[in-house]
């Protein structure tokens, strides 16, 4: 496929209109998941598991039944048989078999007609629980001793001899790294640990579910891609995908922790089984017990270094474990590792390991940003060993087109570059460090996505156009969707209605995720305007009785493309619609594909933080992110991608984090202990957007979504290691654990 | 059940109510009033921010039978008409919301500040929003929209 490279002489692109959806969203009037209802609704409720791994021997459910007011009750009974894969996986997740895995694990559901109901129903169900040994801790359940969470699950890859908890492997790399080690002068390894953390979105799961006995139903849900809650739902409840309809409601965050499903089949399961409407709206500590949470992490990393800042060599072991289930994003963590350098010597390894957790789900750039903390930490460490500059020395070591990538690919255009020369010439680097404060920087990548998309623009006769999108708009996407079809159709903004259509209006789109949205439903949409620019090029060929390759469309009219075409008038958009049914029909362009040429991103943050050495607790003095955006489409949301991630990782670095008690039970499993930074946590967060534009989209544009969050674990605990003069190994940096570190 | 009248958005509501139900759950199941969100059901979050007598209150820590003659705003009673409040103008115009859903308890709380103190620190708006969560933005184009919108409601008052 051929691109186009336009990067200038935009009119709408790269500016910031007001967003499509501003006024709903303000005024209370946008519609999320929880936020619709139907005539005749029930209320569902789900029933957990107290115990982190139990054999589930018996369930009771008469006195629940016999509750007035409830309708029906569902277990694992009540879905699809004979799955296999992922199919299998999800559905053990959302509804346990024979045994529960994980504390807050889904045992059974109820529909009542009342929350509150619904509610007092669970408490009447009675489990038979036969607690057995559990593991949370991913270096323990590697232990040849750990409690097998379930036999037969290690792919091939797995090297032989391995606990059966560890299920997955990965190895990539190039050189000799003995070697390299070598050729250094300064040689250092160290250990590092991350815990599993929330995305931690505002919005509970939510979803409202129809499901007849025909097996057709509706289902209305907050969800980062409804096609893909369509393909699941109708495999685990066992019907046609294309007799469920999904619609995307409203989406209150995400983060990559609504690309799963979780409630939905159950919804569907309660629907079919009491024939009535089936709302569940997700307890928040529901949320976290059951839903996300990203991977924990054990690392080693082994970096080799001269005197001058050259890298010789680089070695990582990256443990992960995700949870119950075969998942986590162990080869992502170990090929991001040192995908920032140009190394001739490297090699990463991954193992992904099961415990009594939740199944993982994506986290914002899955398993990058542990793997920045565990390079750049180091890198970090051994700078100041050898006295050389930190920013100095990431850029003597700097990918650029041409490399060979650590994981194998050898870099097309890419703005690592950029984004460090940016950073030393901000003022935030050129500015001394605050006097007892700390100065931590470090790099981020990620490789951002495509993946199937689907869009449509079709004309009204006034001259407007509606665009149909199926990727949910998470943090302004209608408003950046519309902006380049205004561009190229050469109408203004406003004149664009931008809707996520559900799954039964338009063809398959792949979830929101991997930063792919502005992407590819970007380059999509795009041609789609091409498309339709097309068809009134046509349009008006035939008016004026001249070849179509005679049209040209220029300002939102079509004009002859010169002088040798004929003398006509320019034909403005509004005009040619008007005529559309009496000159051929409806005016309709679409687009559909798989594009693959999102280019890889990455970004530099800089921190300066303080340490109370009394409390321990850390301040986020001055905050800086600097980042590739290709071509920022409207620079007010990718600076607010920039600023989100960097929010999201202080609180990774700092404050969040899942905490488990002996008995394998979260002890955690809410906002007031499970801490996500407030405002008055944060300093403002300036950023920088670079623009190196992606060879694979017509503009340029790369994602911006998830590298934001790469970096900040590193540049924090670089930043706090160096206030305290003792390097911190294991996050969240909190308090307590930085005064032993203080007593160390 | 509890028979209840009070006072939403300047018009009179009458609703009865389980004596177990928080007045979120009778906002939003009862009168259809669900711009005030549940984020977590425990105070923790502030996305059901509701203002009652002047004062910002979560509304998932209120039995809906307390609301017997209170007088009541939620989000959807902020704009006059199809006049947006300041705030709103302004969150829109400097993107302060990602997915939004933090939003309708933003406005209510900041709306209740700048009643109470017209002139505010940025420090005194991050600390005075330190109950509403946002995971979306990173505060920083919140606190400039709430800045901006106190710097305007000044100049015009
Ligand atoms: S829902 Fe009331 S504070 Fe979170
Ligand atoms: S904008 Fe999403 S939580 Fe604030």
């Amino acid at each position: 496929m051929a691109f186009d490279e336009k990067t200038e002489g935009f009119n709408v692109v790269g500016t910031r209109p007001d967003r499509p959806d501003g006024i709903d969203k303000v005024t209370g009037r946008a519609s999320y998941g929880a936020d619709a209802s139907k005539a005749g609704m029930l209320h569902g409720a789900i029933l957990r598991s107290p115990h982190a791994h139990a054999v589930i021997k018996s369930i009771n459910l008469d006195k629940a039944l016999a509750l007035k007011g409830v309708k029906g009750v569902v277990t694992r009974a009540d879905f699809a048989e004979g799955l296999t894969g992922e199919n299998w996986n999800v559905l053990e997740n959302v509804m346990a078999g024979e045994k529960a895995l994980y504390d807050g694990h889904a045992v059974a559901a109820v529909a009542a007609t009342s929350q509150l109901i619904a509610r007092d129903a669970l408490k009447l169900i009675e489990v038979d629980y036969e607690p057995i040994p559990h593991v949370t801790d991913v270096d323990k359940a590697m232990q040849p001793d750990a409690p097998v969470i379930r036999e037969g699950q290690a792919s091939k890859a797995v090297p032989a001899g391995m606990h059966p908890n560890v299920v997955d492997y990965h190895e990539s790399g190039h050189g000799d790294v003995e070697a390299g080690f070598a050729e250094a002068d300064l040689v250092m390894e160290r250990t590092f640990t991350t815990e599993a953390t929330h995305q931690g979105y505002i919005e509970p799961h939510a979803c409202l579910a129809t499901l007849g006995g025909d097996g057709r139903g509706e289902l209305w849900c907050c969800t980062q891609g409804h096609w893909n809650v369509q393909k699941i739902c109708a495999a685990l409840v066992g019907i046609e995908q294309s007799a469920l309809r999904v619609t995307a409601s409203e989406i209150g965050g995400g983060f990559g922790g609504k690309t799963a499903v979780f409630i939905e089949p159950v919804a569907l399961a309660l629907s079919r089984k009491t024939n009535r409407p089936v709302k569940i709206a997700m307890p928040r500590a529901d949320v976290f017990k059951a839903t996300g949470p990203t991977a924990s992490t054990s690392m080693d990393v082994k970096i080799g270094l001269k005197k001058d800042g050259t890298m010789t060599a680089a070695w990582g072991e990256f443990r992960s474990q995700g949870g119950a289930f075969p998942g986590s994003p162990f080869s992502f963590t170990a090929m991001c590792a040192f995908a920032p350098y140009a190394l001739e010597n490297v090699k990463q390894i991954g193992y992904d390991v099961m415990t009594n957790r939740p199944k993982q789900a994506a986290y914002r750039a899955p398993g990058s940003p542990m793997a920045a903390f565990a390079v750049e930490s180091l890198l970090d460490e051994m700078c100041n060993q050898m006295g050389l500059d930190p920013l100095e020395v990431r850029l003597k070591n700097a990918s650029k087109q041409g490399t060979k990538a650590s994981f194998g690919p050898t870099w097309d255009r890419i703005g690592l570059v950029e984004c460090l020369e940016a950073a030393k010439e901000h003022s935030h680097y050129a500015a001394p460090v605050p006097e007892g404060a700390g100065r931590g920087i470090s790099c981020g990548f990620w490789f951002n996505h495509g993946g199937e998309t689907s869009v449509t623009l079709a004309m009204s006769e006034d001259g407007t156009a509606q665009l149909m999108l199926g990727t949910p708009d998470i943090g302004g996407s209608r408003a950046s969707m519309a902006m380049m079809a205004a561009e190229e159709l050469g109408i203004p903004y406003e004149h664009v209605r931008a809707t996520v259509a559900d799954t039964a209006t338009l063809g398959y789109n792949e979830v929101s995720h991997g930063s792919r949205v502005t992407y590819a439903s970007g380059l999509a949409t795009i041609e789609a305007a091409r498309d339709t620019v097309k068809k009134l090029c046509a349009r008006a060929a035939a008016k004026w009785g001249i070849d179509e390759d005679a049209v040209v469309w220029r300002d939102g009219c079509a004009v002859p493309s010169g002088p040798n075409a004929g003398d006509f008038d320019p034909l403005p958009i509004g005009q040619i619609c008007r005529k559309m049914g009496a000159t051929g029909g409806p005016i309709v362009g679409h687009y559909e594909a798989t594009p693959e040429g999102a280019g890889v991103s990455f970004a530099v943050h800089i921190v300066d933080a303080t340490v109370d050495r009394e409390t321990g607790a850390t301040s986020v003095d001055r905050y800086t992110v600097i980042q590739d955006a290709g071509k920022a489409i409207h620079p007010d949301y990718v600076e607010g991608q920039y600023q989100g991630g960097a929010a999201q990782g202080i609180g990774w670095a700092l404050n969040e984090e899942y905490i488990y008690g002996e008995d394998g039970r979260l002890q955690n499993a809410g906002f007031l202990d499970y801490r996500i930074p407030v405002a008055s946590d944060l300093p403002m967060i300036d950023t920088v957007i670079v623009e190196v534009p992606n060879p694979g989209h017509p503009y340029g544009v790369r994602g911006v979504g998830e590298t934001s969050i790469c970096p900040p674990l590193a540049a924090i605990a670089n930043a706090v290691s160096n206030a305290a003069g003792v390097r911190m190994k294991d996050l969240p940096m909190r308090p307590s654990r930085i005064l032993d570190a203080l007593d160390g | 059940m509890i028979q209840v009248s009070t006072t939403i958005n300047g018009d009179e509501h009458q609703f009865v109510c389980d004596p177990r139900e928080t007045l979120l759950d009778v906002l939003r199941d009862r009168l259809g009033l669900t711009g005030a969100k549940e984020g977590c059901g425990t105070g923790d979050c502030g996305a059901c921010t509701v203002e009652i007598g002047g004062r910002p209150v979560c509304s998932c820590l209120m039995l809906g039978a307390e609301a017997e003659g209170k007088e009541i705003t939620t989000v959807e009673g902020i704009a006059d008409g199809e006049d947006l409040h300041p705030l709103q103008v302004n969150f829109i115009k400097h993107a302060a919301l990602q997915c939004g859903i933090c939003t309708p308890g933003i406005l209510v709380a900041t709306k209740a500040l700048l009643e109470e103190n017209p002139n505010p620190t940025e420090t005194e708006v991050r600390y005075w929003l330190a109950g509403n969560l946002c995971r979306c933005t990173g505060y920083d184009k919140i606190i400039r929209a709430v800045m901006e919108t106190a710097a305007e409601m000044r100049e015009n008052a």
